[in-house]
Protein backbone atom coordinates (compact mmCIF):
# COMPACT_ATOMS: atom_id res chain seq x y z
CA UNK A 1 0.00 0.00 0.00
CA UNK A 2 1.69 3.40 -0.79
CA UNK A 3 2.06 6.19 1.60
CA UNK A 4 -0.06 9.23 1.47
CA UNK A 5 0.70 12.57 2.86
CA UNK A 6 -2.99 12.46 3.33
CA UNK A 7 -3.90 10.89 6.66
CA UNK A 8 -6.21 7.97 5.96
CA UNK A 9 -8.63 5.68 8.74
CA UNK A 10 -11.57 3.50 8.47
CA UNK A 11 -12.30 4.86 12.14
CA UNK A 12 -14.25 7.95 12.65
CA UNK A 13 -11.24 9.46 13.84
CA UNK A 14 -8.15 9.89 13.02
CA UNK A 15 -6.40 8.31 16.62
CA UNK A 16 -5.45 10.15 19.02
CA UNK A 17 -6.54 13.45 16.84
CA UNK A 18 -8.88 15.68 17.00
CA UNK A 19 -11.05 16.87 13.96
CA UNK A 20 -11.08 20.31 13.07
CA UNK A 21 -12.82 21.12 9.86
CA UNK A 22 -15.14 18.99 7.50
CA UNK A 23 -14.68 18.93 3.97
CA UNK A 24 -17.62 16.49 2.90
CA UNK A 25 -17.65 13.46 1.17
CA UNK A 26 -14.37 12.55 -1.32
CA UNK A 27 -14.49 9.45 -3.50
CA UNK A 28 -12.35 7.95 -6.09
CA UNK A 29 -12.75 4.70 -8.31
CA UNK A 30 -11.44 3.26 -11.18
CA UNK A 31 -12.69 0.54 -13.38
CA UNK A 32 -10.54 -2.57 -14.66
CA UNK A 33 -10.92 -5.58 -17.01
CA UNK A 34 -8.53 -8.35 -16.71
CA UNK A 35 -6.36 -8.70 -19.76
CA UNK A 36 -6.52 -12.14 -21.59
CA UNK A 37 -3.41 -13.16 -20.65
CA UNK A 38 -4.04 -13.03 -17.40
CA UNK A 39 -7.49 -14.85 -18.20
CA UNK A 40 -5.65 -17.50 -19.55
CA UNK A 41 -3.84 -18.41 -16.60
CA UNK A 42 -6.49 -17.74 -14.54
CA UNK A 43 -8.42 -20.32 -16.47
CA UNK A 44 -5.55 -22.94 -15.76
CA UNK A 45 -5.65 -21.96 -12.13
CA UNK A 46 -9.32 -22.53 -12.02
CA UNK A 47 -9.18 -25.98 -12.79
CA UNK A 48 -7.26 -26.88 -8.91
CA UNK A 49 -8.98 -23.63 -7.46
CA UNK A 50 -7.33 -21.52 -4.95
CA UNK A 51 -6.16 -18.39 -5.28
CA UNK A 52 -5.91 -16.23 -8.75
CA UNK A 53 -2.91 -14.18 -7.95
CA UNK A 54 -3.15 -12.27 -11.56
CA UNK A 55 -6.48 -11.30 -10.00
CA UNK A 56 -5.35 -10.27 -6.71
CA UNK A 57 -2.49 -8.32 -8.06
CA UNK A 58 -4.69 -6.41 -10.77
CA UNK A 59 -7.36 -5.60 -7.76
CA UNK A 60 -4.81 -4.29 -5.45
CA UNK A 61 -3.32 -2.04 -8.09
CA UNK A 62 -7.05 -1.32 -8.88
CA UNK A 63 -7.82 -0.17 -5.18
CA UNK A 64 -4.15 1.61 -4.74
CA UNK A 65 -5.22 4.15 -7.86
CA UNK A 66 -8.95 4.78 -6.07
CA UNK A 67 -7.29 5.77 -3.27
CA UNK A 68 -4.73 7.50 -4.57
CA UNK A 69 -7.72 9.37 -6.59
CA UNK A 70 -9.94 9.82 -3.29
CA UNK A 71 -6.83 11.41 -1.94
CA UNK A 72 -5.91 13.79 -4.80
CA UNK A 73 -9.33 15.26 -4.25
CA UNK A 74 -9.28 15.56 -0.65
CA UNK A 75 -5.98 16.99 -1.26
CA UNK A 76 -7.87 19.84 -3.85
CA UNK A 77 -9.74 20.63 -1.27
CA UNK A 78 -7.79 21.39 1.55
CA UNK A 79 -7.81 18.49 3.57
CA UNK A 80 -5.37 16.84 5.59
CA UNK A 81 -7.01 13.46 6.72
CA UNK A 82 -9.69 11.17 5.30
CA UNK A 83 -11.61 9.37 7.93
CA UNK A 84 -14.58 6.47 7.79
CA UNK A 85 -12.59 5.27 4.26
CA UNK A 86 -15.05 2.46 2.62
CA UNK A 87 -14.01 0.41 -0.22
CA UNK A 88 -16.99 -0.99 -2.48
CA UNK A 89 -16.39 -3.77 -5.59
CA UNK A 90 -19.00 -3.84 -7.98
CA UNK A 91 -19.12 -5.77 -11.53
CA UNK A 92 -20.35 -3.23 -13.56
CA UNK A 93 -19.58 -5.41 -17.07
CA UNK A 94 -18.39 -8.69 -18.25
CA UNK A 95 -15.02 -9.11 -17.06
CA UNK A 96 -14.81 -5.69 -15.49
CA UNK A 97 -14.86 -4.79 -12.02
CA UNK A 98 -15.17 -1.12 -10.48
CA UNK A 99 -12.98 -0.37 -7.23
CA UNK A 100 -14.57 2.44 -5.30
CA UNK A 101 -12.90 3.92 -2.38
CA UNK A 102 -14.48 6.86 -0.45
CA UNK A 103 -14.59 8.93 3.09
CA UNK A 104 -15.31 12.14 4.64
CA UNK A 105 -12.34 14.48 3.82
CA UNK A 106 -11.42 16.24 7.04
CA UNK A 107 -8.25 18.63 8.85
CA UNK A 108 -7.12 17.30 11.85
CA UNK A 109 -4.55 18.84 14.82
CA UNK B 1 -16.46 -47.54 -36.30
CA UNK B 2 -14.64 -48.91 -33.49
CA UNK B 3 -12.18 -45.87 -33.81
CA UNK B 4 -15.07 -42.45 -33.77
CA UNK B 5 -16.64 -44.76 -30.24
CA UNK B 6 -13.09 -44.60 -29.51
CA UNK B 7 -12.57 -41.01 -30.08
CA UNK B 8 -16.42 -39.98 -28.33
CA UNK B 9 -15.20 -42.14 -25.32
CA UNK B 10 -12.32 -40.08 -24.83
CA UNK B 11 -13.91 -36.55 -24.82
CA UNK B 12 -16.42 -37.69 -22.81
CA UNK B 13 -13.82 -38.04 -20.63
CA UNK B 14 -11.31 -34.82 -20.94
CA UNK B 15 -13.87 -33.46 -18.18
CA UNK B 16 -13.65 -36.04 -15.74
CA UNK B 17 -9.93 -36.30 -16.30
CA UNK B 18 -10.37 -32.28 -15.05
CA UNK B 19 -12.41 -32.65 -12.41
CA UNK B 20 -9.96 -35.29 -10.81
CA UNK B 21 -7.42 -33.14 -11.48
CA UNK B 22 -8.74 -30.18 -9.44
CA UNK B 23 -9.97 -32.51 -6.96
CA UNK B 24 -6.07 -34.05 -6.36
CA UNK B 25 -4.12 -31.05 -6.86
CA UNK B 26 -6.95 -28.79 -5.35
CA UNK B 27 -7.07 -30.80 -2.43
CA UNK B 28 -2.84 -31.02 -1.72
CA UNK B 29 -2.83 -27.29 -2.54
CA UNK B 30 -5.52 -26.78 0.10
CA UNK B 31 -4.07 -28.66 2.80
CA UNK B 32 -0.80 -26.70 2.30
CA UNK B 33 -2.27 -23.25 2.19
CA UNK B 34 -3.96 -23.91 5.66
CA UNK B 35 -0.61 -25.39 7.10
CA UNK B 36 1.14 -21.60 5.79
CA UNK B 37 -1.79 -20.04 7.35
CA UNK B 38 -1.20 -21.59 10.56
CA UNK B 39 1.87 -20.56 11.02
CA UNK B 40 1.63 -17.48 10.16
CA UNK B 41 -1.11 -17.14 12.28
CA UNK B 42 1.06 -17.66 15.29
CA UNK B 43 3.47 -14.86 14.14
CA UNK B 44 0.77 -12.34 14.36
CA UNK B 45 -0.91 -13.38 17.62
CA UNK B 46 1.25 -11.04 19.36
CA UNK B 47 -0.32 -8.22 17.17
CA UNK B 48 -3.23 -6.69 18.32
CA UNK B 49 -6.12 -7.03 15.83
CA UNK B 50 -9.39 -5.82 17.06
CA UNK B 51 -12.96 -4.96 15.38
CA UNK B 52 -13.65 -1.69 17.52
CA UNK B 53 -14.36 1.05 16.09
CA UNK B 54 -12.49 3.17 19.24
CA UNK B 55 -9.39 3.24 20.63
CA UNK B 56 -9.27 0.84 23.89
CA UNK B 57 -8.67 2.58 27.04
CA UNK B 58 -5.47 3.52 27.54
CA UNK B 59 -3.80 3.16 24.38
CA UNK B 60 -2.16 6.45 23.08
CA UNK B 61 -1.34 6.86 19.30
CA UNK B 62 1.84 8.29 18.02
CA UNK B 63 0.51 7.76 14.19
CA UNK B 64 -1.70 6.13 11.82
CA UNK B 65 -2.69 5.10 8.42
CA UNK B 66 -4.56 2.49 6.45
CA UNK B 67 -3.87 -1.63 6.14
CA UNK B 68 -5.43 -3.53 3.33
CA UNK B 69 -5.44 -7.19 2.52
CA UNK B 70 -7.09 -8.84 -0.35
CA UNK B 71 -7.45 -12.35 -1.94
CA UNK B 72 -9.10 -13.32 -4.79
CA UNK B 73 -10.05 -17.20 -4.24
CA UNK B 74 -11.70 -19.81 -6.76
CA UNK B 75 -12.94 -23.20 -6.52
CA UNK B 76 -11.13 -26.04 -8.24
CA UNK B 77 -13.28 -28.31 -10.64
CA UNK B 78 -14.22 -31.18 -8.47
CA UNK B 79 -15.90 -28.64 -5.96
CA UNK B 80 -17.94 -26.87 -9.03
CA UNK B 81 -19.26 -30.17 -9.67
CA UNK B 82 -20.17 -31.29 -5.96
CA UNK B 83 -21.82 -27.50 -5.70
CA UNK B 84 -23.75 -28.26 -9.18
CA UNK B 85 -24.80 -31.46 -7.58
CA UNK B 86 -25.45 -30.22 -4.23
CA UNK B 87 -27.88 -27.28 -5.29
CA UNK B 88 -30.15 -29.91 -6.97
CA UNK B 89 -31.28 -30.91 -3.13
CA UNK B 90 -30.18 -27.90 -1.42
CA UNK B 91 -28.55 -27.84 2.21
CA UNK B 92 -24.68 -27.44 3.22
CA UNK B 93 -21.81 -27.35 0.74
CA UNK B 94 -19.23 -28.41 3.40
CA UNK B 95 -16.75 -28.04 -0.11
CA UNK B 96 -16.62 -24.70 -0.03
CA UNK B 97 -16.61 -23.57 3.59
CA UNK B 98 -12.75 -24.27 3.53
CA UNK B 99 -12.01 -22.44 0.62
CA UNK B 100 -13.87 -19.20 2.06
CA UNK B 101 -12.28 -19.74 5.81
CA UNK B 102 -8.82 -19.67 4.12
CA UNK B 103 -9.15 -17.23 1.69
CA UNK B 104 -10.63 -15.05 4.69
CA UNK B 105 -8.05 -15.54 7.01
CA UNK B 106 -5.15 -14.71 3.74
CA UNK B 107 -6.87 -11.53 3.44
CA UNK B 108 -6.35 -10.71 6.93
CA UNK B 109 -2.62 -11.96 7.38
CA UNK B 110 -2.15 -10.05 4.66
CA UNK B 111 -3.62 -7.05 6.09
CA UNK B 112 -1.52 -7.89 9.30
CA UNK B 113 1.27 -8.35 7.06
CA UNK B 114 1.00 -4.84 5.51
CA UNK B 115 0.73 -3.40 8.85
CA UNK B 116 3.75 -4.27 9.65
CA UNK B 117 5.86 -3.54 6.72
CA UNK B 118 4.43 0.40 7.79
CA UNK B 119 5.65 -0.64 11.01
CA UNK B 120 2.80 -0.17 12.73
CA UNK B 121 1.94 -2.19 15.88
CA UNK B 122 -1.55 -2.58 16.02
CA UNK B 123 -4.40 -2.57 14.40
CA UNK B 124 -8.41 -1.12 15.04
CA UNK B 125 -11.60 -1.44 13.49
CA UNK B 126 -10.85 -4.33 11.21
CA UNK B 127 -13.60 -5.24 8.68
CA UNK B 128 -14.03 -7.94 6.24
CA UNK B 129 -15.66 -7.48 2.79
CA UNK B 130 -16.55 -10.24 0.09
CA UNK B 131 -16.97 -9.38 -3.34
CA UNK B 132 -18.01 -11.82 -5.99
CA UNK B 133 -16.40 -11.24 -9.65
CA UNK B 134 -17.49 -11.80 -12.62
CA UNK B 135 -19.62 -15.18 -12.90
CA UNK B 136 -21.05 -14.70 -16.18
CA UNK B 137 -17.61 -14.10 -17.91
CA UNK B 138 -17.00 -15.93 -21.39
CA UNK B 139 -13.83 -18.26 -19.72
CA UNK B 140 -16.22 -19.04 -16.83
CA UNK B 141 -13.79 -17.76 -14.13
CA UNK B 142 -15.74 -17.14 -10.86
CA UNK B 143 -13.94 -15.64 -8.30
CA UNK B 144 -14.51 -14.52 -4.99
CA UNK B 145 -12.41 -11.50 -3.36
CA UNK B 146 -11.61 -11.26 0.08
CA UNK B 147 -10.50 -7.93 1.75
CA UNK B 148 -9.47 -7.38 4.74
CA UNK B 149 -8.91 -3.57 6.14
CA UNK B 150 -8.54 -1.90 9.34
CA UNK B 151 -6.74 1.33 11.02
CA UNK B 152 -3.24 0.23 12.23
CA UNK B 153 -1.65 2.53 14.69
CA UNK B 154 2.03 2.88 16.19
CA UNK B 155 1.39 3.17 20.16
CA UNK B 156 3.43 6.56 22.04
CA UNK B 157 5.41 5.37 24.42
CA UNK B 158 6.56 8.90 25.68
CA UNK B 159 3.81 8.45 28.49
CA UNK B 160 2.82 5.07 29.29
CA UNK B 161 4.56 1.51 27.72
CA UNK B 162 2.33 0.23 25.40
CA UNK B 163 -0.13 -1.87 25.91
CA UNK B 164 0.38 -5.26 25.06
CA UNK B 165 -2.03 -8.18 24.53
CA UNK B 166 -1.69 -9.30 28.31
CA UNK B 167 -2.14 -5.81 29.52
CA UNK B 168 -5.09 -5.44 27.52
CA UNK B 169 -6.81 -8.99 28.56
CA UNK B 170 -6.09 -7.81 32.35
CA UNK B 171 -8.15 -4.09 31.09
CA UNK B 172 -10.96 -5.96 30.07
CA UNK B 173 -11.33 -7.94 33.02
CA UNK B 174 -11.24 -5.62 35.30
CA UNK B 175 -13.83 -3.28 33.57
Amino acid sequence: MFAPDILLSNTEAIPGKRIVEFFGVVSGSTVRAKHLGRDIMAGLKNIVGGELKGYTELLNEAREQALERMVAQARSVGANAVVNVRFSTSSVAQGAAELFAYGTAVRVE
Amino acid sequence: MDDILYLQLLIALIPLFFVLVGFIVGSLLETRHFESIREREAVYRTLPTLTFETLPEGWRVQSSGLACGSVVVSMDYFKRLLTGLRSLVGGRIRALEPLLDRGRREAVLRMQENAVQMGFEAIINVRLETAQLDTTGRSGVAGVEMLAYGTAIRFDRSHAPAPGRESNAVHAESA
